[in-house]
């Protein structure tokens, strides 16, 4: 943490883009974090139907009554964490194919490329939309279907990661010290290729977003009575136009807003962690 | 490269079988019971059996597989337990559809993409750079029916733009209007017409009016289909293209006194062109997620939309036809890509040269 924080300070002070990035994913967290605390309503109080924005429904209501500014804020909290749980998925199931493929070699390597080369190639969005299908139009499975969908790119760049540390001397060293094998993967190798796990990771983020709204938008996210996130606001809102094109506006621009934010520092880590890559 | 042709020609067609055995395994993994939707409610034990029987859902399953992959080799794919009609016959109405959008978009595209990136490589730095990257970034980060729903808002049919300048604004959906043409009738009656409807009244019909009412009804759509891919190949063509502005033989070029015009256009944008069209090859995967999409916006009559209903109503023969459709397209698009590398680049499927 030490040394995270000073890097982090000066990478943001010279890099503006990735400086609006985390200003915008700092503000959609704050508002998923604290911003349930500080609305006047619950986002299951029902007030008169399609009421005008006003000092008592800041963005006003909807076609059931429920609070738009509300539903909004408590939908910034359940966006965010079905996003964070199907890009975990991702990360941590692409990681580890992708580690273990690298490190074991061989065959193994060769095969578990062969599939993920496959998936790669398949439009991933069609790809999730058959996978709800098999498991069932709910929003687990929507959460399931994208984190699948998801893993093949990180098991392909942590492969290529380990690949690349695994011939160096400290590898070597604790290779030889008769180390077991998922040891020096975990303790000496996996850490050493974290920075491509973490741009990945924070685009992942903005992928996920618009791949849950876009299954919610098709209507393959199950149950619409639940707490909402932000695209099924934006699709309920689609529903009953013209009377809520507020509704729309607000949700998309919300989610908008967010993926901007996580691309703009994904893109921003990107050119900071990958040499290749830095700005002329 | 002979040799290299036919490795790529097997492995195609290992691919294939991967997406039968693929599209085959689908029909079992799916929820619910085949039996129990065709008998609806005269649902019992002993006619569900016989159905089962007669559907041949009691054999070994290689035994099925096999006559799944005869099915389809004789271009039988099923019927809709929905719709009751033949998988074939719809897919023949709705593929046009979503073909015609998709390749609109891309033309769009790559148009746009490669002139935006062009323009920004060029002048690194300047306002037109700032604007192009910005446009580029909000493109891969806008969501693509929020997008749809803008553009309908401005562009459409009463909306704001349309009010503003007086003028009537773009149709709101379909691929044209059934009260002024019946055009699916007229596709559906004529020798000679391929569901391609620009294509159509262009050359068939001769038209020019119809065929204006087409193209209107598909310009939102595309626009909107293309920005994703458009966004992404401005972005490819941006790298690369500043990458080739900096080596030697651009710079000699330039010393020889040739105009920067033709420096760009001949010496540089040649050299930058192999990941651009790489980057189009992969735009395809994304064009056909995003056209799910914007076909359910726009109400365009296409797979899109075909899909999303197969899988709502858990209707199993056309959601495997879709699959099996779009892998099968995969396959070839693939195929023709790598295939043309190897004409390109020289060194791609010799020794030493990569694979």
């Amino acid at each position: 943490m030490n040394r995270v924080l000073p890097w982090l300070w000066a990478f943001l002070g010279h890099h503006r883009p990735a400086l609006v990035g985390t200003l915008l994913v700092v503000l959609v967290t704050l508002t998923a974090v604290i911003g349930p605390f500080a609305v006047a309503h619950s986002p299951d109080d029902v007030f008169a139907r399609f009421a005008s924005p006003g000092a008592e429904h800041r963005l006003g209501t909807d076609s059931q009554g429920y609070d738009i500014f509300t539903r909004m804020v408590f939908g910034a909290r359940t966006t965010l964490l079905i996003a964070l749980t199907a890009m975990s998925m991702s990360l941590v199931l692409g990681s580890l194919v992708g580690a273990v493929a690298g490190f074991v070699g061989g065959r193994t390597d060769l095969l578990v490329m062969r599939v993920v080369d496959v998936a790669m190639s398949f439009p991933s969005f069609l790809l999730a939309m058959v996978t709800v299908a098999v498991l069932g139009t709910e929003l687990e499975n929507v959460i399931v279907a994208v984190g699948l969908v998801g893993a093949p790119m990180f098991a392909r760049q942590v492969r290529a990661e380990v690949l690349r540390v695994v011939s160096a001397d400290f590898v070597m060293a604790a290779r030889s010290l008769g180390l077991a094998a998922p040891r020096v993967l975990f303790v000496h190798v996996l850490p050493n290729s974290l920075g491509p796990i973490i741009v990945l990771g924070t685009l992942g983020m903005g992928s996920a977003i618009l791949d849950v709204a876009g299954l919610n938008f098709l209507g393959l996210g199950g149950d619409p009575f639940r707490v909402p996130e932000w695209g099924l606001i934006l699709t309920q809102g689609w529903n009953k136009r013209p009377d809520a094109n507020l509704q729309v506006a607000v949700a998309g621009l919300a989610i908008f807003v967010t993926v901007l934010g996580f691309n703009l520092l994904g893109d921003g880590l990107k050119d900071e962690l990958d040499p290749r890559t830095r700005r002329r | 490269m002979f040799a290299y042709i036919v490795r790529r020609l097997g492995l195609s067609v290992l691919l294939l079988v991967v997406a039968m055995l693929a599209t085959f395994l689908l029909h079992h993994a799916l929820p619910g019971d085949p039996a129990a939707a065709v008998l609806g409610k005269q649902y019992t034990a002993e006619s569900a059996h016989e159905i089962r029987e007669r559907l041949g859902l009691n054999d070994p399953l290689p035994e099925q597989f096999v006559r799944y992959v005869g099915d389809v080799m004789r271009g039988d794919l099923g019927r809709s337990h929905v719709s009751n009609e033949l998988v074939t016959e719809e897919l023949e109405r709705v593929l046009p559809a979503t073909i015609e959008l998709g390749v609109a978009a891309l033309i769009l595209a790559t148009i746009v993409g490669i002139g935006l990136g062009v323009l920004t490589a060029v002048r690194p730095r300047s306002w037109w750079d700032v604007a192009g990257l910005t446009a580029a970034l909000a493109g891969v980060s806008l969501p693509i029916f929020w997008l749809g729903f803008l553009a309908l808002q401005a562009f459409g049919e009463g909306g704001t733009l349309a009010t503003m300048t007086g003028l009537h604004g773009l149709p709101l959906g379909g691929r044209f209007s059934p009260a002024a043409y019946k055009l699916s009738q007229w596709v559906a009656d004529t020798p000679g017409a391929t569901g391609f409807l620009l294509f159509d009244t262009l050359f068939v019909a001769r038209d020019p009016e119809v065929f204006w009412h087409v193209a209107k009804h598909l310009l939102l759509p595309a626009v909107v289909l293309a920005s994703v891919p458009m966004a992404v190949i401005a972005r490819i063509t941006r790298a690369s293209m500043g990458e080739a502005l900096l080596q030697d033989y651009v710079r000699t070029a330039r010393a020889k006194g040739l105009p920067p015009r033709r420096v760009v256009l001949k010496h540089a944008l040649r050299n930058a062109a192999i990941p651009i069209a790489t980057s189009i090859g992969t735009q395809l995967g994304y064009l056909l997620g995003g056209a799910v999409l914007t076909e359910t916006i726009f109400q365009w009559p296409g797979m899109g939309t075909y899909v999303v209903q197969a899988i709502l109503n858990l209707d199993v023969k056309p959601l495997q036809a879709c699959v099996l459709v779009i892998a099968v397209g995969f396959v070839f698009v693939n195929l023709v890509v790598d295939v043309s590398y190897a004409f390109l680049d020289p060194r791609v499927g010799t020794p030493g040269g990569g694979s």
